[in-house]
């Protein structure tokens, strides 16, 4: 029998049970859209995780201060305090693969504006930040290194500052405003950035230069943390180790010591945020493939039941001239039948559950290809290794039995 | 001299119940010529079924020879069986064995769908010309459950029909059919007969036996008689000779 003839027997054959066909194919149907829903979900926060983390500068290099315990005993986070302008000035001289680098020595505080106050943080930094962080100025300018060397002050305000401060839209260029009560010139804005991966408002910042901050705000001679960027994504390995090299010279830290700060690249933190999203979209699979492999039984289940049914047209197929493989194929496409149509509605109801995911839940969506041809592979496959043995078995009938079967 | 289209000799069958050996038939032997109408008579346990299913292929004897058109079939395997049946067998069973909710040409066309050597339009063409020789060319878009049982049988006819079969090999065909019907049945069967048809036809009971030009009788897994029918009755003129009607 060719294969068009068994395609059209399957489709009659399923035609006459549709309700059933439909309960079997439902099994398959739920199973295709939740992997294809569950891959959406795992791939696209993935994909927004990467591309908000390479938004904030995919060279760059976070020095933290870590406790050294001096004493014996371990120190508050907060409290560490082991990097200094020092450590800037050495990096910037020592280290080749190092583009640019600057401190950061930040404060919370209340920002000030005629009527208008919000409370902030002030991130005082060197010229190169921007380039590290990947920052742009919408307007106005960025203070130069006579700001720094001058401590003058002088700011660039974020989106969400300027929004707080200045809400009726006027322009912030030119304005004084006051940072804990110490007035400063806003002499530019940053294009908006938006939450991070973290959730994090990356707009609600102000920048000034980190003399200004560190001698008038913390009053502090250490910094918060140091960024660096590698001159490119490739030569950041070798600019960590000259990171960590040059800062262990400067704080006198011997072999086999703890080092008492600690670097974290992004290319690190990249594959530790998707290597968590990795592992959700896994688990999530795995789920939604269960449920497809129940679907599978189904089917088997339902083949069975099929193939007893009809047991008496097995016979008199087998007595008119149908060899075993013609009844094999024929049970074999049925099933495969199920499992296929059954695949398709799934593949549509998962576009469509993802869509509605995407539109009510704003969860950030990616459906990619190889997720729908996969589940329709793994669809067919389904279909051939359930419908086999159901198969298999109307085609080892004895016609004789099966002719004169009740 | 005309052809021999079945020939057995000293076929034995044993099946294996448990622990007894039951043996069917204990050497049969006969040949059937083309042309012939043969009716195979015997009691319930006389191996009559056994017989059957040797003859339409569906087993094979233990020990034996059995020749159809020619062709050995004791060496050959389940899908060359298979092939045999499909050219060569044309099977009229009791309880008609249509295939549901399938129309009467598409039942027809059923056997031929199990031979590649033939295309689409000459399966349909073939079945309508089975059909039109049945005398059903008006039913062929019905389904089973729409048809009386003669017409049913007539369909299965048509079926046994349609892939030009050397033997028509029927397996109690009026069994379920009232007296009137039956002798339809056996009149359209004479009739294909007349054209040629070789047929051999399984029946218990003796009327139908006397429209046949021969009887083979089994009894106890052996031949038991095998006689010509001298005066064989014309079903077209038994039919007339039943009452008109049935009403009473």
């Amino acid at each position: 029998m060719s294969i068009f003839n068994l395609i059209k027997l399957a489709l009659r054959a399923l035609q006459r049970n549709k309700l059933r066909a439909f309960l079997t194919m439902l099994g398959i149907i739920i199973g295709v859209a939740a992997v294809i829903a569950m891959m959406a979900i795992g791939q696209g926060s993935k994909e927004s995780i990467q591309s908000s983390l390479s938004s904030m500068g995919s060279n760059m290099i976070t020095i933290f201060p870590q406790s050294n315990i001096p004493g014996g005993a371990r120190m508050g986070g907060s409290s560490f305090q082991t990097l200094t302008l020092a450590d800037v000035a050495a990096i910037k001289k020592g280290a080749a693969d190092v583009r640019n680098v600057s401190p950061l020595a930040s404060s919370s505080g209340q920002s000030i504006k005629g009527a208008n106050n919000w409370p902030t943080q002030i991130q005082g930094v060197d010229t190169g930040y921007l380039e590290i962080r990947q920052l742009k100025i919408k307007d106005g300018i960025m203070f130069s290194e006579s700001d720094i060397a001058s401590s003058a002050k002088v700011c660039i305000l974020g989106q969400t500052v300027i929004n707080n401060l200045f809400p009726d839209g006027e322009d912030p260029i030119g304005q004084v405003i006051r940072f804990n009560k110490i007035p400063m010139q806003v002499i530019g804005t940053l294009v908006p950035k938006g939450a991070s991966s973290f959730g994090q408002d990356q707009d609600d910042v102000i920048l000034a230069p980190y003399t200004t901050v560190m001698k008038r705000i913390t009053a502090n001679i250490y910094v918060q943390q140091i960024y660096a960027s590698a001159t490119s994504e490739s030569t950041s390995d070798n600019a960590t180790k000259e990171i960590t090299t040059i800062l262990e010279q400067t704080h006198r830290i011997r072999a086999g010591e703890e080092d008492d700060f600690q670097l974290r690249t992004q290319a690190e933190l990249m594959s530790t945020m998707s290597s968590t999203s990795t592992m959700l979209t896994v688990l999530l699979t795995s789920i939604a493939g269960i449920s497809l492999l129940i679907g599978g039984i189904g089917i088997m289940n339902i083949m069975y039941v099929s193939v007893t049914e009809r047991t008496r047209e097995i016979g008199l197929r087998m007595s008119i001239g149908a060899r075993s493989v013609d009844i094999l194929m024929q049970f074999l496409i049925e099933a495969i039948m199920i499992s296929i149509t059954g695949g398709l509605i799934g593949v549509v109801l998962g576009l469509i559950s993802s869509q509605l995911i995407k539109t009510w839940a704003h969860w950030p969506i990616l459906i990619s290809e190889s997720s729908i041809v996969l589940s329709f592979l793994v669809c067919g496959i389904t279909g051939i290794f359930f419908g086999y043995y159901p198969a298999q078995k109307a085609s080892r009938l004895d016609p004789i039995e099966a002719l004169r079967y009740e | 001299m005309s052809k021999t289209i079945l020939h057995i000799e000293d076929i034995k069958r044993e099946f294996v119940m448990g622990s007894e050996i039951v043996r069917a038939l204990k050497g049969v032997s006969f040949t059937v010529k083309e042309g012939e109408f043969v009716t195979i008579m015997g009691s319930s346990g006389s191996g009559k079924t056994t017989l059957l299913n040797i003859l339409g292929c569906l087993d094979k004897p233990s020990s034996g020879k059995y020749l159809l058109d020619e062709v050995d079939i004791m060496h050959l395997d389940r899908n060359e069986l298979a092939r045999l049946r499909n050219t060569k067998i044309g099977f009229v069973f009791q309880s008609y064995n249509l295939l549901p909710r399938t129309t009467a040409l598409e039942n027809v066309e059923l056997p031929l769908f199990y031979n590649s050597a033939i295309s689409s339009e000459e399966r349909r063409e073939r079945a309508l010309k089975a059909l039109h020789s049945v005398k059903l060319d008006d039913r062929a878009d019905h389904t089973p459950n729409q048809l009386s049982g003669g017409q049913q049988q007539r369909v299965a006819i048509a079926r046994a029909l349609v892939n030009n079969p050397v033997m028509i090999l029927a397996d109690e065909a009026t069994g379920n059919l009232d007296t009137r019907t039956s002798y339809e049945i056996m009149s359209l069967i004479q009739e294909l007969n007349a054209n040629g048809k070789t047929i051999v036809f399984v029946t218990h009971e003796p009327d139908i036996a006397s429209f046949s030009s021969r009887t083979i009788t089994l009894r106890d897994g052996r031949v038991q008689k095998d006689t010509m029918n001298q005066n064989k009755r014309v079903a077209k003129e038994a039919l007339e000779s039943l009452p008109v009607s049935d009403d009473y």
